[in-house]
């Protein structure tokens, strides 16, 4: 099932393209595409000053589902949090929670758990006393605050440090504990801020995984603000892209990756090489005199400009020049090399180019595909792995 | 087998390593502590041993404690000291607690004027808000009606003076405390459904315990310890620290000037020990990565606190302007014309210009000698390798002049300088002396900021100078020098003014020829001179603030000059 347009891309207007069947893998579901809603965000906007962070986000959120909000810095990812958290105040918009507008509820009232990225756990008590923190002596007698504790405990596979202060904790057990803390009152949504990125390269592989873990168990619907894409492609369920206050996708990674949407969710996710084209006519692009390129499915506007694009992984090194319609053929000279183990990336240049627009392309290649490296070859890249952009950055396929 | 008798052969020729410690850091060191022995520790010990002793010098037991504690005139000092310390303690602390938070969680405007505010007390002598209350509550006050029945001259004098005069180290301790306040546990606390009274119930109050007790003990010491104040505005209400000057002043009684020494050092040692004790609770709040609390925007809170803090400045300037104005004004309140003749101190006693100058060059001795020494003794015991012991000993007694209430240091060094068989008597009464009290007196401040500063400095560039071929001298000078100015200037400044401001342990130590400013206050309002007493005031007031204004151009535009390396290590 496609997810509705309106919930994809908060870009009012943008036509989405019906005819972009050709490309090799379009997940067309997600898991969660069937569940109920859980949370709703609609036409958010927030600016702070004059500077405005967020236009127009819309959002839905799956019962179960775990979705990423992925982009740079000052893209305002975090600020959607927090207006989610009801930390920070919309200017206009509103979030529904169970159908519910909390829009004007105060956070204490909204029953979202939130794991911060310096943890936050109150210094001054214990770990059980942090966890117990949100257990309301109203709705908890103390044997059952002392069975969710250590029950969460058992969980985040801690079991021996309920009497131990935040401070005799390692960043990650502190993490850890601050995931119980916000679980422990049964939230109705998760919300992690950044929570790995004050954490060591090892131990944030190892939480990631342990976070998504108990979000599945839980079966608990979760939101995480992250910039590290690997981070956010690897557990999400769906991932928001975002830059500069818009949502530019919000889709499967799998979707996220081989389909981009937008120019800038192509360079911004993995690594895409990018190359100015001229029209030729409405079916047909050139770069070069020698390569013209067809999309027979593509209707191209003349006074147009249009931008090719292609993975690194999906070229071939050939040392021959044999023309195909099936393939797009780039005469290109070798400046660099890199060694990856598996693969070689090298980096070339586009030969008969002229020097105002020498973009080095980067190219990765199995070993076992290249016998010979020289500095005049070809790549071949199939002209189904192509992908168009518009001057406006939306994709065409 | 070769090889093993000549890695053992090896291995026993490595005696190199024995010794550990450098010597040159220990010999620093090893002086520091026998000079600290010698001006803190003996004299101490002296009038330990002075409160067990007749005045001719028999032992007597407790009979000095016992003659104390049957005079009930003496008693009665002692309740007044207590419930005077504690309400002023409760009130300063209380309102120095909200102005804090208002200027540090609060969007007020005005925060600049109201923190320069705060602090202009600071710069007054101690004397400065009595004086000015008496013109304004006193006999003559302008606003003596307002009071009706009530004596200015009391309990209630006491109470603003020490009000104004605990006021900024209040409110230094307090902002220090609310800084701590992390808005991410605000958020999770909330987050967790709690509300608003019972979130700053379960953060804002352990953030800021620690500095709370801390201001408490502060004023409580502060107050108990200082006779000043009651002194100028008590009229007949006594106070115990009142009772020591008049006995050592007044009377010449020494053992009994111990003894209440002795009862005062207490509490300020259990203070001290308190203190130190849950300053190690305070670790758990290390966390480098606060974001400082801030309180949402709310226009009416931020107007109540605006004029919360309007009022409380508002007081503040009243009685440095009318303290100004009274000494500028020829005889208040019937002839208001302006005159510059109190300053003249021709007719005064008290030494005039002369203890001016005497305050002035006994400011800039204690700046000079006192921040080089400070320096020495706190690089050394941070950055060199000595023996442990020795260097605990140092750490330790860097510690105590904080615990010491200046009246007790100055009676101390009277006992003990003034004795005819110390070799070094001769120091008695000397500037000499003086600086070496001062410097005691105002020790453990700055070593503690010069401390924090050198360890900012990270260890590594020590070793990476070090393997550059650098001398300790050159790192230092292009090093430690440097990164640790700013911290430099604030320790001259703070020198400077309290020694400019000075009164408790100087009183006990100056001679007619070494006469002090602040001293000169005090005693010609005991004269009656009470406008010279107020124009002395604001000299020291005017030269107070002329450094701390240099020092806020000069540091400024050294942070502008030094910028581009600066932000670097504060960002």
């Amino acid at each position: 099932m496609q997810i509705p347009s309106h919930l994809q891309n908060s870009r009012t207007g943008q036509a989405m393209p019906n005819s972009a069947g050709h490309l090799l893998s379009t997940l067309r579901t997600f898991k969660m595409a069937e569940s109920k809603t859980v949370l709703e965000v609609m036409d958010i906007q927030k600016s702070f000053g004059s500077s405005r962070v967020l236009e127009h986000i819309n959002l839905d959120l799956k019962a179960g589902e775990f979705v990423s909000f992925l982009g740079p810095s000052g893209c305002g990812k975090t600020t959607l949090l927090r207006i989610i958290a009801g930390l920070e105040q919309p200017d206009y918009g509103k979030v529904i929670k169970q159908q519910i507008d909390i829009t004007h509820f105060n956070t204490a009232k909204r029953k979202c758990g939130i794991v911060f990225q310096n943890y936050a756990l109150f210094p001054n008590l214990t770990v059980a006393e942090n966890i117990a923190f949100g257990l309301h002596k109203k709705h908890w007698s103390a044997q059952e605050i002392q069975f969710r504790i250590n029950e969460l405990l058992n969980l985040i596979e801690l079991p021996n440090i309920a009497e131990k202060y935040p401070n005799q904790l390692s960043g990650g057990q502190q993490q850890r504990v601050a995931l119980a803390r916000a679980i422990a009152p049964n939230p109705d949504v998760l919300l992690l801020d950044e929570p790995l990125s004050a954490l060591d390269a090892l131990v944030r592989l190892n939480l990631r995984q342990k976070i998504r873990t108990i979000q599945c168990q839980l079966n608990l619907p979760a939101i995480m603000v992250t910039h590290d894409q690997e981070e956010a492609l690897s557990i999400s369920d769906r991932v928001a892209v975002m830059n500069k206050g818009v949502i530019e996708q919000l889709d499967t990674p799998h979707n996220i990756y081989y389909k981009p949407q937008t120019r800038f969710v192509a360079q911004f996710i993995g690594s895409m090489n990018f190359i100015q084209t001229v029209v030729v006519d409405t079916h047909r692009l050139k770069m070069n005199e020698h390569s013209l390129i067809e999309f027979p499915h593509l209707n191209f506007a003349q006074d147009e400009h249009y931008e090719i694009a292609f993975r690194p992984e999906n070229v071939k090194l050939v040392a021959g020049n044999e023309s195909s319609t099936e393939y797009l053929n780039l005469a290109v000279r070798i400046v660099n090399t890199e060694f990856l183990g598996a693969k070689r990336r090298l980096f070339c240049v586009v030969q008969n180019q002229n020097h105002a627009d020498d973009n080095m392309l980067q190219v990765d290649v199995d070993h076992q595909h290249i016998a010979v490296v020289q500095d005049g070859m070809y790549l071949q890249v199939p002209i189904r792995d192509l992908h168009v952009f518009d001057s406006r950055g939306h994709a065409r396929c | 087998m070769l090889n093993q008798s000549a890695a053992d052969a090896l291995l026993s020729s490595q005696t190199a390593h024995r010794f550990r410690y450098s010597l040159r850091s220990s010999a620093v060191l090893f002086v520091a502590a026998i000079l600290f022995t010698l001006s803190l520790i003996a004299p101490l010990i002296v009038l330990m041993q002075s409160a067990f002793l007749n005045e001719q010098h028999q032992f007597v037991g407790l009979d000095n404690f016992t003659a104390y504690f049957s005079n009930p005139a003496l008693i009665s000092s002692i309740f007044n000291s207590m419930w005077i310390a504690i309400t002023a303690m409760l009130i300063t602390v209380s309102l120095a607690s909200v102005y804090a938070f208002a200027l540090i969680n609060c969007n007020i405007r005005g925060k600049a004027f109201f923190k320069t505010v705060a602090f202009l007390p600071i710069l007054a002598p101690s004397l400065l808000p009595s004086l000015a209350l008496v013109y304004l509550f006193g006999q003559q006050g302008v606003f003596k009606d307002m009071l009706g029945e009530v004596e200015i001259y009391g309990p209630l004098g006491i109470l603003i003076s020490y009000c104004f005069w605990l006021f900024p180290a209040m409110v230094m301790l307090m902002m220090g405390a609310f800084r701590h306040i992390d808005q991410h546990l605000i958020e999770a606390s909330h987050a967790l459904g709690k509300n608003t009274l019972q979130t700053h119930w379960a953060v804002t109050f352990p953030a800021i315990r620690y500095g709370l007790v801390s201001a408490c003990l502060v004023a409580f010491t502060y107050v108990i310890t200082d006779f000043g104040i009651p002194k100028v505005i008590g009229g007949s209400f006594n106070m115990m620290a009142l009772d020591v000057y008049k006995q050592i002043i007044g009377q010449q009684n020494m053992n009994m000037g111990a003894v209440i020494s002795i009862l005062l050092l207490c509490p300020a040692v259990l203070a001290f020990i308190f203190d130190r004790y849950q300053s190690r609770h305070q670790e758990r709040y290390q966390n480098f990565q606060i974001q400082p609390y801030r309180l949402r925007a709310n226009p009416r809170i931020e107007k109540v606190l605006t004029v919360f803090c309007g009022v409380i400045s508002g007081g503040i300037l009243l009685i440095i302007v009318t303290a100004i104005l009274a000494s500028f004004i020829r005889y208040w309140p019937y002839d208001l014309s302006m005159t510059l003749n109190h300053y003249r101190f021709e007719y005064v006693d008290g030494g005039g210009w002369a203890s001016y100058f005497n305050s002035i060059k006994l400011a800039l001795f204690s700046t000079v000698f006192g921040t080089m020494i400070i320096f020495i003794i706190a690089l050394f015991s941070t950055r060199f390798k000595a023996h442990p012991l020795l260097k605990n000993y140092v750490k330790v007694l860097v510690l105590l002049p904080l615990a010491v209430p200046g009246l007790v240091l100055g009676i101390a060094y009277i006992l003990f300088f003034n004795a005819p068989q110390n070799p070094v008597s001769f120091v008695y009464g000397t500037m000499t002396l003086l600086v070496i009290s001062t410097i005691i007196h105002y020790y453990t401040v700055p070593h503690l900021t010069l401390t924090h500063a050198i360890q900012q400095i990270p260890n590594q560039l020590d070793h990476a100078a070090q393997s550059l071929g650098y001398s300790h001298w050159t790192m230092f000078r292009k090093v430690y020098l440097p990164l640790t100015f700013p911290a430099l200037c604030d320790v001259l400044v703070y020198l400077f003014v309290n020694a400019m401001t000075t009164v408790s342990a100087a009183i006990f130590l100056y001679s007619p020829d070494t006469n002090l400013a602040s001293v000169a206050v005090l005693n010609m309002d005991d004269a009656g001179d009470t406008v010279a007493a107020v124009a002395m005031s604001i000299l020291i007031l005017l030269t107070s603030c002329a450094v701390k204004l240099l020092h806020w151009l000069f540091t400024r535009k050294m942070m502008a000059s030094t910028q581009r390396w600066r932000e670097q290590t504060h960002s």
